[in-house]
């Protein structure tokens, strides 16, 4: 029988995928998640091992049953066998957009996979994570990938690597049904169990703060941006498939789900992550901890010039205008002969994208010759001129 | 949720296929039994067929070709289990049958059991890596694999839309494999006592359609080719064919690089001898080295020949689609359609011929039916 050579049409999958990351050893990484068969299967299209490509959509298959992308690669290689498959998917037919969706599945499949991290590399958006943090999670969305580290005596540890789902219309949501991805640091609020929900959200749903303080002085609308499984009919949905929720699989939710703190875990949703050495890390770590160090002694110096000077020309909190917050603490101040302020359990996050900020949140204990409280606060710094500045403070 | 198609046509061309070699052991009065029950299928009377089968095996219990007319008529009658207990038996007492094997398929490929299918198909094609009809049949069945796979990657959650898809996409694909010009045939099971006969077509579905087909043996071993011949000839009112000049009287041609339109002619040059009942002019057109229908030797097989074509009554051989496959510049491999008309046959098959160039002569090397 003469077949055609399905190599072309699913090398143009491959060929997306041009590796252009160096990945620096990766044992340290987890290889959970059907990308790893994924892989050999391609890996044997390319080499033009037809058979055992089907064996190993096979295994795959066994491994994850639902999983479509699977059924289409094995829908072109047993057709191949019978007649000529001259695209992905080539086959299947009156299948309108659902064959490119799942064409670019697996392109951002396999471009996740292959394009691991550096293993000494995190993050940079997570600045320092506090001692009960257990972990946090950072997206890609450019990847459509998501990263679960671990904090690891103030070190974020990688653990595991997910593919995720966003918005229809990509990132950078804006305002309400603009089916898209908020970039930004969020957190989860609350667990909704999967008997409380439709099939939709699959395994269970985690909802983020969606707008945050941020979103909200940048007039960003909308709400229900949550973090959640899939339906049961299928393994996982195409990239560009929700309305602006992150969706995993449901055995990735699961597993996320076991560590997700409510109220705590950061959810980072950046367009493509910035990834730092840990020198670098640890440098830009130690400048933003001085930065804080200073806003908190010049406080305590009583001397209202440098308070202010921490404080943006855009400032605003709990209200107030910079003048109005400035004017505030300066009446408060008169009645003090001392203040001693001491900040616990600190934790940065950058926000990733290009509102370059970070948000830093502590326990602040507050003590002077007349009051004394503690409080959690949260302010955001931003940098002008080349100095951090506070651009937003206010109660966690 | 899955609506029940019914398999393609083509899956049942060698349904009925009987073992060629082994119809020659029969003797007469078992022959006729047998041929009753062959009749009785052909005209759908299955519980009749099996009922004359059954008392055909009383006598001889291991006789195969009861045994795979039994399988057949089982299958007619919906009864596959037993039908696949028969056919798997037959594979077992001969490994080295694909027919048996090939009916195995077409039972699981009814089942929607693809896999056992796939694995049956190609043991048939391990025991004989030409035959067509299970090359054929194999490419159904990845493509209706293939089609499963699909229906599985496209699901939609709410199903409806998607179960539409699924229907028309294998509708689609079936027809596919039926466009190619191949015949959608079956091969009737017939228990004559003759080396070979011509091929027969009818309509195979529905069975109730009358069938004024004549028996057909297919070859037991498809690498080897059959020789068609009328069982029965009768003058027929038939036209005779254009007259050809026999391939002898080909002259010498230098090797070109496409030989299509040559091989075509003395093709034709073949089928006008046949017509014209040039034994001769015929035979001639077979290579030295040709292969005859089960091993026999070139003498007793031209001498079978030559009786065939000259018995009583005009023969009329047609030759439709005709496709050159030039494989080198000394082979090529020649499909077409054959209508065969003599007294009281008429059949129309598909035919594969393997031609070599020897000393500037394309001589016939294999004949086979089908694929």
């Amino acid at each position: 029988m003469a077949l055609f050579d399905p190599r072309r049409a699913l090398l143009a999958v491959a060929l997306c995928l041009a590796t252009t990351m160096a990945c620096a050893a990766g044992e340290r990484y987890s290889d959970a998640g059907p990308e790893p068969l994924l892989v050999k299967v391609f890996d044997a299209i390319e080499a033009g091992s037809f058979e055992q490509a089907l064996g190993q959509v096979d295994t795959l298959l066994q491994s994850y049953p639902n999983f479509r992308l699977g059924y289409l690669i094995k829908g072109d290689l047993l057709l191949a066998r019978a007649r000529p498959v001259t695209s992905f998917g080539g086959g299947a037919r009156n299948a309108g957009d659902k064959v490119a969706e799942l064409r670019e599945e697996a392109i951002a499949r396999l471009r996740g996979y292959r394009t691991k991290p550096p293993a000494d590399y995190v993050p940079r958006y997570l600045v320092q994570m506090p001692a009960d943090q257990k972990y946090a999670l950072v997206v890609d969305t450019q990847k459509s990938r998501l990263y679960l580290y671990q904090n690891d005596k103030g070190t974020p540890r990688f653990v595991a690597d997910y593919y995720i789902t966003q918005g229809k219309l990509g990132a950078n949501k804006h305002s309400e049904g603009d089916q898209r991805t908020p970039i930004g640091v969020y957190h989860v609020t609350a667990s909704l169990p999967r008997q409380k929900l439709p099939d939709l959200y699959g395994s269970g749903a985690f909802p983020l703060n969606y707008p945050n303080e941020w979103d909200r002085q940048m007039g960003r609308k909308g709400h229900g941006i949550w973090l959640h499984g899939t339906p049961s009919a299928t393994f996982s949905r195409p990239p560009k498939a929700s309305d602006g929720c992150v969706v995993l699989a449901n055995q990735d939710l699961d597993s996320i789900a076991k560590r997700l703190q409510i109220g705590m875990t950061p959810v980072i949703i950046s367009n493509s992550i910035e990834w730092l050495s840990m020198d670098d890390w640890q440098a830009e770590r130690k400048s933003l901890q001085a930065m804080i160090d200073a806003w908190r002694h010049d406080w305590e110096s009583r001397d209202p010039a440098r308070y202010a000077s921490h404080y943006s020309p855009r400032f605003h909190g709990e209200g107030q205008t910079l003048s109005q917050w400035l004017e505030q603490k300066r009446k408060v101040g008169e009645s003090k002969t001392w203040i001693q302020i001491a900040t616990k359990n600190i934790s940065m996050f950058r926000n990733p994208g290009k509102e370059d900020y970070v948000v830093v949140t502590f326990d602040q204990e507050y003590r002077s010759n007349n009051l004394s409280n503690t409080m959690k606060k949260r302010q955001y710094w931003a940098k002008e001129a080349g100095r951090w500045k506070i651009i937003y403070e206010g109660p966690a | 949720m899955v609506r029940f198609l019914p398999v393609p046509l083509r899956l049942l061309r060698a349904l009925r296929a009987i073992p060629l070699i082994l119809a020659a052991t029969i003797l007469p009065v078992h022959a006729d039994m047998l041929q009753d029950a062959a009749q009785s299928l052909r005209q759908g009377q299955y519980p009749q067929a099996l009922t004359q089968v059954d008392r055909f095996l009383a006598d001889k219990p291991r006789d195969a070709q009861g045994r795979f007319l039994r399988g057949v008529i089982l299958t007619e009658l919906g009864k596959r289990q037993e039908a696949i207990t028969v056919f798997t038996r037959l594979t077992e007492d001969y490994p080295e049958l694909p027919e048996p094997y090939n009916n195995l398929a077409v039972i699981y490929a009814q089942q929607k059991q693809y896999d056992k299918a796939r694995q049956a198909l190609e043991a048939a094609i391990r025991t004989h890596p030409s035959y067509a009809t299970a090359h054929e049949n194999l490419g159904d069945i990845y493509a209706r694999m293939a089609s499963q796979a699909y229906d599985k990657a496209l699901q939609l959650d709410s199903s409806n839309a998607v179960a539409q898809t699924k229907l028309s996409m294998i509708r689609d694909l079936m027809s596919l494999s039926r466009r190619d010009g191949r015949p959608v045939t079956v091969a009737a099971a017939s228990t004559a006592p003759i080396p070979s006969a011509p091929p027969a077509s009818t309509p195979a579905r529905p069975a109730s359609a009358p069938l004024p087909v004549p028996a057909t043996l297919p070859q037991a071993e498809p690498s080897r080719p059959v020789a068609s011949a009328a069982a029965k000839p009768v003058p027929p009112p038939v036209q005779a064919p254009p007259a050809t000049p026999a391939s002898r009287a080909e002259p010498i041609r230098p090797a070109a690089a496409d030989a299509s339109a040559e091989v075509s002619r003395i093709v034709e040059a073949w089928a006008g001898a046949w017509s014209k009942k040039d034994v001769k002019a015929y035979l001639a057109h077979y290579a030295r080295d040709f292969r005859t229908p089960g091993g026999v030797s070139r003498k007793t097989w031209e001498a079978e020949r030559s009786q065939r074509l000259l018995k009583p009554g005009a023969i009329h051989v047609t030759l439709g689609n005709l496709r050159v496959e030039q494989e080198s510049p000394d082979r090529a491999i020649v499909y077409f359609r054959q209508g065969y008309r003599s007294a009281n046959l008429k059949s129309d098959s598909s035919k594969v011929l393997v031609m070599i160039r020897h000393d500037g002569r394309w001589l016939i090397q294999q004949e086979r039916i089908g694929g």
